[in-house]
């Protein structure tokens, strides 16, 4: 494969599209699927083969188009959206392909939703047919790799990524050239490549859509990587809860094999590099990169002391190279476009863009990408359209189980690494769930304790022992049993198990419970003094006997 | 010396196990293939009995406690058959904001089961989901392989009564 030959792909791909009239995109990622998008596509492909337009109107499964709370969405070929769109609506759709837009369905492309973003890592997403890899050609994929394979050492990959300032973004934002180097500069008889696609947090989704809606953009991320660190060998370490991207990660591998830009003497040149997709089973913990490497080596997904870094002794002992999905598709632009141009978005300390997952008690949910540096005001209010039936917004969760509630009065903050570690929450993988008054902060402090609880490994007691505990004390708050004493031990038990548990899970899972206290202490104190919860959410109830 | 060792004989003639043997065989036969092998045995019969884990075990050469452990270590793996219809409710942030709990103890009161449990007569398993991903549109309750989207407590009881009969 030379680039002369990728652009003959690409360009064969362009009059192929180029032969319809028009095109029709069906968003068939899991969102709008729920939302029963497949009939949708089913009645249009019917309704042209009915109509004989076989040669004149083409149906494309897409991926994620974004705003999901209005799904199943439809895309034209001239940038008419439409939403809700059921089986019915596909005639009266065709209709008025390449004319005048079916006013009934019309979902304006004006709206902040829109307007307000910019799209680096999904800007395929809903555009490209996720199962063919020559529609991903045909948008300039692949053409950072054979540029990195043909004309960049692995140094200068290294140092380009350096510049661009990106940061990791699985959570804990470490500079990802600085990552690189480090697997690069250790020594070992092999090197890996591992892509963290176990997307855990419970209200995050911006990964899945990723992988759904674009999977050869992670692949070509990974190749990048593995060219720049020396690695022969990747894995992509996927939730077993995301049938659909596992899918599209079948279909894409093999494909990537076949024009020999996954394998062996990839693009004639020495570089071989093998991906293999491993399926996780359901534990949470597996997020954390030590327990990943345990769990692909077939193993219990328990975490070990750091250091050595994975970087140094990871999979089988060997150097690895583990970055979220996220990363790894931020890479083919930046390799394009050039460090520089990614390190002009954003603020001071985090570059680029980032994706979130906008859910909870908000109009517009989705998946959105915008600069590094808008504030939550924007995000929550501008993009998201704000809260639904006139109630008034109460707090945002970001960062899931390991990161914190945001009170309204910190609503002006920009979003990017250290201003949301500042307010005790973090930035996490991209999760944002929108609670209004109806949400009892208690209760919601239960809830990520219980997940805490539930997803505990139990090899090291602080976590194991201590989130037992936490959950005990929340549990009697919510029942209006608890006492003073339970508050002062439950503040206690924040500091022992942030300071003495083993791995990322234990060290985090206080933070629900020590940014509420924080934000809405009177909430705390109302349960215990009056037995009163605001929100309505909990009841007095008799303490329950723990068995 | 090296010695040989035979290689185990899979516990009945059911024809499934080639396709575990298959699986196996992708991975070299090695233990690192571990979790792979569950996945394919627990896709092709339901669940993972004892006699599938001493098999998988010795073929891939680790103790049975560590093919245990891992059975039991990960959600997303059973060791009970599973019901003919499964119910699984998510129970992720964005759902709970929305009221999956009320949902779950819905199909809890309506099956008169625990979550992780199947009915009388293996008609319906009941399950809570960590997060399934289609968060903009909680509560999402998945019914065998269709995903239902901002679920409502009485779609959910006259799914199941549906279902209860068999």
């Amino acid at each position: 494969m030379t680039l002369e030959k990728l652009e003959q792909i690409a360009q064969c791909e362009r009059e192929r599209q180029a032969q319809f009239a028009d095109g029709v995109n069906v968003c068939v990622a899991t969102g709008c699927l729920a939302s029963q998008s497949q009939s949708v596509k089913g009645a249009l492909d019917s309704e042209v083969a009915s109509r004989g337009w076989e040669n004149r109107c083409r149906v494309k499964g897409v991926g994620c188009l974004g705003l999901c709370s209005e799904g199943p969405l439809v895309s034209t070929r001239s940038g008419v959206l439409y939403k809700r769109v059921t089986a019915a609506d596909a005639g009266e759709i065709l209709d008025h392909a390449g004319k005048v837009p079916l006013r009934r369905l019309l979902c304006p492309t004006d709206m902040a939703f829109f307007r307000k973003q910019q799209k680096i890592v999904t800007e395929n997403s809903g555009v490209v047919d996720p199962e063919r890899i020559e529609d991903y050609i045909s948008a300039g994929g692949y053409s950072a790799l054979i540029q990195v394979l043909t004309e960049m050492t692995p140094v200068q990959v290294i140092q380009e990524v350096t510049k661009s300032g990106l940061r990791g973004r699985g959570g804990a934002g470490y500079p990802t050239g600085l990552k690189w180097s480090t697997v690069a500069k250790a020594v070992g008889i092999q090197k890996f490549v591992i892509c963290n696609a176990d997307e855990g947090d419970p209200g995050a989704f911006m990964d899945r859509s990723v992988l759904e809606s674009d999977p050869h953009r992670v692949i070509e991320g990974m190749l990048i990587a593995a060219y720049a660190v020396g690695a022969s060998e990747g894995y992509i370490y996927i939730r077993a809860e995301y049938p659909l991207a596992i899918k599209q990660l079948r279909t894409a591998l093999p494909q990537a094999e076949q024009l020999g830009l996954l394998g062996t003497a990839i693009c004639g040149t020495r570089f071989n590099f093998r991906i293999e997709l491993r399926v996780g089973a359901g534990a949470y913990v597996c997020g954390e990169e030590t327990a990943l490497i345990a769990s692909v080596e077939g193993k219990r997904g328990t975490p070990r002391p750091r250091p050595p870094y994975p970087a140094q002794a990871g999979l089988l002992g060997q150097p690895t190279l583990i970055n979220n999905v996220e990363t790894f598709a931020s890479i083919p632009p930046i390799i394009r476009k050039g460090g520089d141009w990614y390190a002009s978005i954003g603020t001071e300390k985090s570059k680029g863009t980032k994706v979130f997952s906008l859910t909870g008690q908000i109009h517009n949910t989705g998946v959105v990408e915008v600069p590094m540096g808008v504030t939550l005001r924007e995000i929550i209010f501008e993009i998201g359209g704000g809260i639904p039936k006139g109630r008034k917004f109460k707090a945002v969760q970001t960062g899931g189980p390991s990161g914190g509630c945001i009170p309204a009065h910190f609503l002006d903050t920009p979003v990017d690494y250290e201003s949301l570690a500042q307010l005790g929450s973090i930035m996490g993988s991209g999760g944002m769930v929108v609670m209004d008054e109806s949400s009892c902060m208690v209760d919601v402090a239960k809830y990520f304790m219980e997940f805490c609880m539930t997803e505990s490994c139990g090899k090291c007691i602080p976590c194991r022992v201590g989130t037992y505990q936490m959950h005990r004390i929340l549990s009697a708050i919510t029942n209006m049993t608890a006492t003073e004493q339970d508050l002062k031990i439950l503040e206690e038990l924040c500091d022992l198990l942030k300071n003495t548990s083993l791995c990322g899970l234990g060290q985090s899972a206080p933070n629900p419970v020590v940014s509420t206290l924080k934000s809405f202490g009177a909430e705390y104190k109302a349960h215990i003094q009056e037995h009163k919860c605001a929100a309505g959410v909990c009841t007095p109830k008799a303490q329950e006997v723990c068995a | 010396m090296a010695t040989h060792v035979a290689k185990p004989v899979p516990p009945n003639q059911d024809k499934r196990w080639k396709l575990v043997d298959s699986s196996m065989r992708r991975t070299g036969e090695h233990s690192r293939g571990l979790i792979e092998t569950l996945h394919t045995v627990q896709e092709a019969f339901g669940y993972l009995d004892k006699e599938a884990l001493h098999y998988v075990a010795a073929s891939l050469r680790v103790p049975l406690s560590r093919a245990y452990g891992v059975a039991t270590f990960y959600h997303y793996f059973t060791l009970k058959p599973a019901g003919r219809h499964a119910c699984s409710v998510c129970t992720g942030t964005a759902c709970h904001i929305k009221g999956s709990a009320e949902l779950l103890g819905v199909a809890k009161r309506a099956l008169g089961i625990k979550p992780g449990d199947t009915t009388q007569g293996g008609q319906v398993s009941l399950l809570s989901e960590r997060c399934i991903g289609p968060c903009g549109l909680g509560p999402v309750v998945v019914y065998d392989e269709e995903v239902a989207a901002e679920e409502t407590p009485q779609a959910l009881a006259l799914r199941l009564k549906k279902w209860m009969v068999p």
